[in-house]
């Protein structure tokens, strides 16, 4: 109750709902190979990868079959070797379409030809962005923001002072990352000190929350010189990137503005994995560590080909159970939920929840003004104002109140006992006030 | 397979619900009314239970007559209800009773949209408009006699002794326990403390309003009248029962920390004003009500910077 708090707000969402303790022992096993897959070209955020595959083509796996079109954009690669049965239009999880490519599995599992970085110890920053960029790598904790534009950095200028990796995985129900760190903690820790090399940063700190003591212990005995691992008090959103450098290093993030403003670099556990495999063993991002939890007959952390369908991944976990009402692609608090099955897992599913009637949207009541959205909001807004304000359709009113710096957490909605929507309209105030300012920006152009 | 549900996330709630927190709020007033049976007869529990009933009953009709969502299930009217009688002598006829829970519900709450709309604690006005219009009845204290039993005897209340600035025959043991002139809800200290320590636990209230409330009215006469009649102060009339139960009222009082702050020390400042000064013995109602009407600008003044607003290194 009185644990010393590393951030402003937070709630515990983990109360009665500890899907962590089921898969969180769980080793990773790897989910079958599927006979099809699905592979979008837009599973980060940025611009579309263009497909340089057509129907018919035999495409090998990790072979290029999108290219990164525009600086915020990511390369994509074949997951599974075989014939490409279509490129065609597919469906995310967020309910948005996009140019997939679709390959039929001929189970060979033939790679393409890979080639690790020579002198992996002497990278420097820019061929270091080459490679992420090339192995298509993106933020895997769930973002999905391409890492090659977060790598780069002007060394020669000033040297980041932290990289911040994020371990903390604060979502009820994901334990990929947790797996990965008890299972991998001697990859992460050399990816961590690639990283560190090339962008001549001194210090490195993994941010773990304590309830994963079996991944504290396992990085802390792989960890070398200037890597720290700090064990952070289980408070949701840890993980949040603002949230975590503050709790790390005691700096504050400027609202609009990155991690790098204060010297931080911050990086997901299961990114540093990635880039690891792709400066040590050139292998590009074709598959990720998943959890499947909640109502599913066999939960636990699966190694997922990129572009497997959601069915083909509960159907290797024996199916959903009855009672299950929702189904979601990420965590609980920032997860989307999804009404169809054959969307596919992209690099940035963190997990596939099936939650029971606790998810059922309650009905709202009036706000009480009791503050506890202020309370619980890790970037000190008020909520209910923001939602108000919305509600009235009172644009220029929710920028003022600060809707902008909105992270979409989830706290404030979790905490409201009058069970009103007050993210949702903190992200339609974001999406309608982002749309005015580009309107704005190119009516002055024009 | 079944039917998949589609939201927005977050896809968990907290289990508390204003439902939920108006429970917590009756139960931590139970001790009180309990206590104000105890000490002015069966006949405070008859009005307890009127103004609940009137109060609900106001909510339900108003609500089916203006054609709105029914609503009384919150227990928000309950809440109401049990505040205003605990804020009626306990020989006051039925009838103020009655028109004071329609007050609160219908003109203090429901005209101005409903919970969460109104910008006046309900009980509060609703026993000012009581107080000014029949001035005899709701300023008539009958005495303390215990055991469940009334005593047909009306008093003098303590606050009106210790004014002056003399003690008395007051004493702060009949203070605490509540054997002593006053309101049938506000007279047993111990009881109030009880159910205000249940709301701090529950996460119901926070400190932040009862504390500075209270410190600050104790302060203001400790400077004027020393200790001993400055905690006698604190212990007479509805201080406690106003800084635990009615200032923390969320709809009226503001919702950041330091607003709350700077509302508490308006009550106890204000309280102070009008006890020792005015021509009412007793001012924690005025003194709440006019901060109600200030704390949307508290608010204003106390509004939350985003985190990362100062720019800041290390």
């Amino acid at each position: 109750m009185f644990q010393k708090r590393l951030f402003p707000g937070g709630i515990h969402p983990h109360k009665g709902v500890n899907g962590k303790a089921v898969t969180g022992v769980k080793p990773i096993v790897d989910a079958p190979a599927p006979a099809r897959v699905v592979i979008p070209m837009g599973q980060h955020i940025g611009a579309p990868a263009k497909p340089v595959v057509k129907k018919g083509d035999l495409v090998k796996v990790g072979q290029l079959i999108g290219e990164a079109n525009g600086f915020v954009s990511a390369n994509v690669h074949a997951s599974v070797s075989g014939k490409v049965a279509a490129v065609q239009n597919c469906v995310l999880a967020n309910g948005m379409e996009s140019v997939a490519v679709v390959i039929d599995n001929d189970f060979q599992d033939e790679w393409v030809e890979l080639t690790p970085a020579e002198k992996p110890e002497h990278l420097n920053g820019e061929q270091l962005v080459e490679i992420v960029r090339n192995a298509g790598i993106v933020g895997m904790g769930g973002a999905g923001f391409p890492t090659a534009v977060k790598l780069k950095v002007d060394t020669a200028k000033s040297a980041p002072d932290y990289l911040i990796i994020n371990g903390s995985e604060c979502e009820p129900y994901l334990t990929a990352d947790h797996r990965l760190m008890v299972e991998n903690p001697d990859k992460i820790i050399d990816g961590i000190r690639i990283v560190m090399l090339a962008l001549n940063i001194k210090e490195a700190i993994i941010g773990v929350e304590n309830n994963k003591p079996d991944a504290i212990e396992a990085l802390r005995a792989a960890a070398t010189e200037n890597i720290k691992v700090m064990a952070l008090p289980v408070r949701y959103p840890e993980g949040g990137e603002k949230q975590l450098v503050y709790a790390t290093t005691r700096r504050k993030v400027p609202t609009g503005g990155l991690p790098l403003a204060v010297g931080c670099v911050v990086v997901n556990v299961g990114t540093i994995f990635a880039i690891d495999e792709a400066v040590r063993l050139g292998k590009p991002l074709v598959s990720r560590i998943t959890s499947v939890g909640g109502l599913v007959n066999e939960p636990g952390n699966y190694r997922v080909r990129i572009g497997a369908t959601v069915e083909q991944l509960l159907d290797a976990c024996g199916g959903l159970q009855d009672g299950a009402v929702k189904l979601l692609s990420g965590g609980p608090m920032m997860g989307a939920a999804i009404s169809r099955t054959d969307i596919p897992v992209t690099k940035a599913t963190s997990g596939i929840i099936a939650l029971g009637k606790e998810a059922v949207e309650p009905e709202e009541s009036p706000c009480i003004r009791c503050g506890r959205c202020m309370r619980a909001c890790p970037m000190n807004l008020a909520p209910a104002k923001i939602d108000a304000a919305m509600r009235m359709d009172n644009y220029e009113a929710a920028e003022k109140v600060g809707a902008m710096n909105c992270i979409e957490c989830g706290c404030c909605t979790f905490v409201c006992p009058a069970k009103r929507s007050l993210t949702q309209s903190c992200r339609t105030a974001k999406k309608v006030i982002n749309t005015r300012r580009k309107q704005a920006a190119a009516k002055k152009e024009g | 397979m079944q039917k998949l549900a589609v939201t927005s996330s977050p896809h968990l709630r907290a289990k508390a619900s204003t439902r939920s927190i108006m429970l917590d709020v009756c139960i931590a007033l139970i001790p009180a009314g309990v206590a104000g049976c105890y000490w002015f007869g069966l006949r405070a529990a008859l009005l307890i239970a009127l103004c609940v009933g009137t109060c609900v009953a106001s909510e339900w009709l108003y609500q089916v007559i203006t054609k709105q969502k029914v609503t009384v299930g919150d227990f928000s009217a309950v809440v109401t209800g049990l505040l205003l009688a605990y804020n009626l002598p306990a020989n006051a006829p039925w009838w103020i009773a009655v028109i004071g829970s329609f007050l609160a519900i219908v003109l203090v709450k429901q005209i101005f949209g409903g919970l969460g709309c109104n910008f006046m604690n309900p009980t509060l006005a609703a026993r000012a408009i009581l107080f000014i219009s029949w001035g005899t009845i709701m300023a008539s204290y009958p005495v303390a006699s215990g055991n469940f039993v009334a005593d047909a005897a009306t008093g003098a209340t303590a606050l009106a002794t210790i004014n002056g600035g003399s003690v008395g025959n007051v004493t702060i043991l009949n203070q605490f326990i509540g054997n002593c002139g006053g309101v049938l809800g506000e007279t047993c200290k111990a009881a109030i403390l009880l159910g205000g320590i249940y709301l701090l636990l529950r996460g119901v209230i926070s400190w932040h309003i009862p504390v500075s409330f209270i410190a600050t009215a104790f302060i203001c006469y400790l400077i004027k009248d020393g200790a001993e009649i400055a905690l006698l102060q604190v212990l007479s009339g509805g201080m406690l029962l106003g800084a635990f139960f009615m200032a923390t009222d969320y709809v009226t009082s503001p919702v950041t920390n330091a607003g709350k702050i700077i509302f508490g020390i308006g009550c106890g400042f204000f309280l102070f004003v009008i006890r020792a000064f005015a021509s009412y013995p007793e001012g924690c109602s005025f003194a709440i009500l006019f901060m109600n009407v200030v704390a949307p600008l508290i608010d204003k003044l106390c509004a939350p910077k985003a985190f990362g607003e100062v720019k800041k290194h290390g």
